[in-house]
């Protein structure tokens, strides 16, 4: 029994301390699209290189990040809906919010192209090519930054999605890669940012349909949570952070990430 | 401690009765046990001696009637019982042994101490540190009378402890059952063993259909049974 | 056909390679779900024995409740555990949330029901022998609840390691209290969550495969010691 005792005291002592050794630590809440195209696997061994600061990211739709914010869980967004996080700021939990780069929305689609769409750089006429001939659409549906442009995408083409939703239209409410998988297992078409494509891996069937369009730029914010609704905010080192981003050294990283020949992000900080 | 002695008997029953769900196992049991006594209940199967002997012994509440152990308000805890098949707990046979005085709260060392003498007793203090329940039934028994007796009772409770044992094992027991009893433990016993009964028993209490037929001394008993019943019993039993 | 050989294959190379980074993975699954069982151990053990021992009021209620909440989804738990942790939460002083230990609390809260249910069960048939035998010594329900978990030991630790496949193999809670932080909270089935987001099916099986894997090899050591112990104390 003594034995017994002594055992789960040590067992219970290995498995807390490891977690208290990091303290120099950040919480950045961000997008699925930064974090499984690799650009944070890229960019923070660089940041904690100069600064000694560990960045741990917690991927989640913009939507889910930002709330996860709201309650002071994390002390930096990063995040791409702009409407999204300038209600954010507007309600006080964000301090100020700098624009770090863009990517680039791209409409996949089976290489069958039911639609008759691929080659075209105008999304809404895709859009609406879709919607006539009720071709299978996978959409995110988890109030991410994705989703978000996607609504705003069927808006600008005068489709009015509650009306017209039929089974062609499936709402899976998953992440960009999940998301994915079912695309290629429906042979559906699908909104996906050009870094989860081209880090991802199953794609049977699909295929860039519709890229170019300006109106499928994606930009991305970034904010420091503001220490004054939530005061355990660790307010220097998220602000390094906000600040390395933005800066050339920043930037430059930003750029200088690729997957093969492709660039995933660019740059855009205000100088 | 010697009005202490005497406040806990006679064990006294009156008007017991036992009925769950309207089915009656006992009814009407007036039965008095003095101090020093050894009573053995008889019967046939299915009587309600064990029911009788788990009420007696506080395991069992009855439906109706009393149990009253002397001035006392409450069921003391110097009593013990033996069952058909010992339980013995997944550990050494020297702890199976102070584990009864340890629950009453004697620190382990003497418990240890009391729980060695008791083996002894019983002529098994060389499987002390045997896991229990290798033992055979035998070995088994005797060490949960050692387990008993370690616990010093003023009476002790045996519900047929010699059933499914040998002779040669049946007789350690009733040895030991003995030698309890010239200790001055009372002891109340069910047993089939007519030989048995007749050697250890000062008093037969006969019971058949929930109902004590008679309460003889066990000389008279053997010779002439006052009911009918005990009659055809021991007419069956010993042809 | 082809994926599961690829599988295979990643499995084997992640193996072979055995980098540091799989290593820290690995030893963390292990580390984050041994804590919860015993955690969830310490509270479930006894809550179940004496469920099985002790008659009290509210008993029947108890055990219907731990039993239906065996069935409790990961992710409600999950989320009660995030919502509870999270600063703006009860406990968000604590700063837990995204944390080793944030994930052993998830893991221990979904499988004590577990626990607490199949504990009940094996005390209860080994309470069916010892009762009487126990009246009869005069033990308290806490004393006879601690000797039946002491006499079900072997019983009982098949239910601890029922308890650890639940804890290993779960990934609803602890992604959501976890945050599957990269280094930091990463284990097992969140890598595999992540790679099966990312398309790659290969890796997520292979890093399936070493799970189930992990799981088996466990279960067999746990088989040996036990019945080396058994034999060796009844
Ligand atoms: N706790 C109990 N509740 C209800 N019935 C019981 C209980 N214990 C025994 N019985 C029943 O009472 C009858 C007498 O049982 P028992 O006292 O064991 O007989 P015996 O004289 O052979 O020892 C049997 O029919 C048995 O099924
Ligand atoms: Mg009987």
């Amino acid at each position: 029994m003594n034995l017994i005792r002594r055992l789960l005291c040590v067992a219970l002592l290995a498995s807390v301390l490891p977690a208290q050794a990091a303290d120099n630590f950040i919480t950045v809440a961000s997008t699925t699209s930064t974090e499984q195209s690799g650009l944070f696997g890229f960019l923070l061994p660089i940041f904690k290189k100069e600064t000694g600061i560990e960045v741990r990211v917690v991927a989640l739709g913009t939507g889910q990040a930002l709330d996860m914010a709201r309650r002071g869980d994390a002390d930096v967004v990063f995040v791409h809906d702009q409407a999204a996080e300038e209600k954010f700021l507007a309600e006080g939990y964000g301090v100020k919010r700098y624009e770090v780069m863009y990517n680039d929305f791209i409409l996949i689609g089976p290489k069958e192209d039911p639609a008759k769409v691929a080659g075209g750089k105008d999304i809404t006429a895709a859009l609406k090519k879709i919607e006539e001939s009720k071709s299978a659409f996978v959409s995110r549906g988890d109030r991410s930054g994705t989703h978000a442009a996607e609504l705003r995408l069927w808006k600008l083409a005068g489709i009015d999605l509650d009306k017209v939703k039929g089974p062609w239209y499936k709402d899976t409410g998953s992440g960009m890669g999940p998301a994915l998988n079912s695309a290629a297992a429906m042979n559906a078409y699908i909104l996906a940012d050009r870094g989860t494509w081209l880090s991802f891996k199953n794609r049977q069937n699909l295929a860039i349909v519709v890229e170019g369009d300006k109106r499928l730029f994606n930009q991305y914010g970034v904010m420091l949570v503001n220490p004054a609704k939530h005061p355990h905010v660790k307010k220097e080192a998220g602000q390094k952070f906000v600040d390395w981003v933005i800066s050339p050294a920043g930037q430059r990283a930003i750029a200088a990430y690729k997957i093969g020949d492709d660039q995933l992000f660019f740059p855009n900080a205000h100088k | 401690m010697t009005a202490m002695k005497t406040a806990m008997f006679p064990l006294q029953l009156s008007g017991i009765g036992f009925a769950p769900s309207g089915t009656t196992i006992l009814q009407d049991i007036n039965l008095t046990i003095a101090e020093g006594s050894c009573t053995v209940i008889l019967g046939p199967n299915g009587a309600g001696k064990s029911v009788l002997m788990r009420i007696m012994h506080g395991l069992l509440a009855p439906g109706s009637g009393r149990v009253e152990w002397g001035s006392l308000e409450e069921r003391p805890l110097s009593q013990a019982m033996l069952f058909q098949r010992p339980v013995m707990l997944r550990r050494s046979v020297l702890s199976n042994v102070a584990y009864g005085l340890h629950v009453q709260g004697i620190p382990i060392p003497e418990a240890k101490r009391r729980a060695l003498a008791a083996l002894e007793s019983v002529g098994l203090q060389h499987l002390a540190d045997r896991p229990a329940r290798v033992l055979s039934g035998g070995e088994q028994q005797r060490v949960a009378l050692a387990r008993a007796a370690a616990l010093q009772p003023r009476i002790l409770f045996l519900d047929e402890p010699t059933a499914s044992l040998d002779p040669g094992a049946a007789r350690a027991i009733e040895s030991g059952i003995a030698a309890l009893h010239a200790a001055g433990i009372t002891i109340v016993m069910v047993t089939h063993h007519l030989g048995q009964a007749r050697r250890l028993a000062r008093d037969i209490v006969f019971l058949a259909a929930g109902r004590i037929q008679e309460c003889t001394p066990a000389h008279d008993f053997f010779r002439q049974p006052q009911s009918q019943a005990a009659a055809d019993f021991l007419k069956e039993e010993l042809p | 056909m082809d994926t599961f050989t690829a599988s295979l294959d990643a499995a084997l190379a992640l193996l072979l390679h055995a980098d540091a980074h799989l290593y820290g993975i690995v030893s963390l699954s292990l580390r984050v779900s041994c804590l919860a069982v015993l955690l969830a151990a310490l509270f479930a053990l006894p809550l179940g024995a004496l469920l099985a021992v002790a008659q009290f009021p509210g008993r029947r209620t108890l055990t219907v409740l731990v039993n239906g909440f065996m069935g409790l989804p990961a992710v409600v738990v999950g989320l009660i555990v995030y919502l509870s942790l999270s600063r703006a939460g009860p406990l968000g002083e604590l700063g837990l949330l995204f944390t080793p230990s944030a994930m052993s609390l998830a893991q221990a809260v979904l499988v004590a029901p577990l626990l607490a249910a199949l504990t009940r069960q094996i005390v209860e048939d080994a309470w069916f022998e010892y009762a009487d035998q126990l009246h009869s010594l005069g033990v308290s329900p806490r004393q006879a609840a601690l000797t039946l978990l002491w006499d079900t030991r072997w019983s009982l630790s098949t239910v601890l390691l029922a308890g650890f496949g639940r804890a290993i193999s779960e990934v609803g809670a602890v992604m959501i209290v976890g945050g599957n932080i990269d280094g930091v909270t990463r284990v097992m089935t969140t890598a595999i969550a992540l790679e099966t987001s990312k398309g790659d099916l290969p890796l997520a099986m292979g890093l399936g495969i070493i799970l189930v894997a992990l799981v088996l090899l466990l279960n067999a050591l746990a088989q040996a010691i036990r019945s080396w112990a058994a034999r060796s104390a009844q």
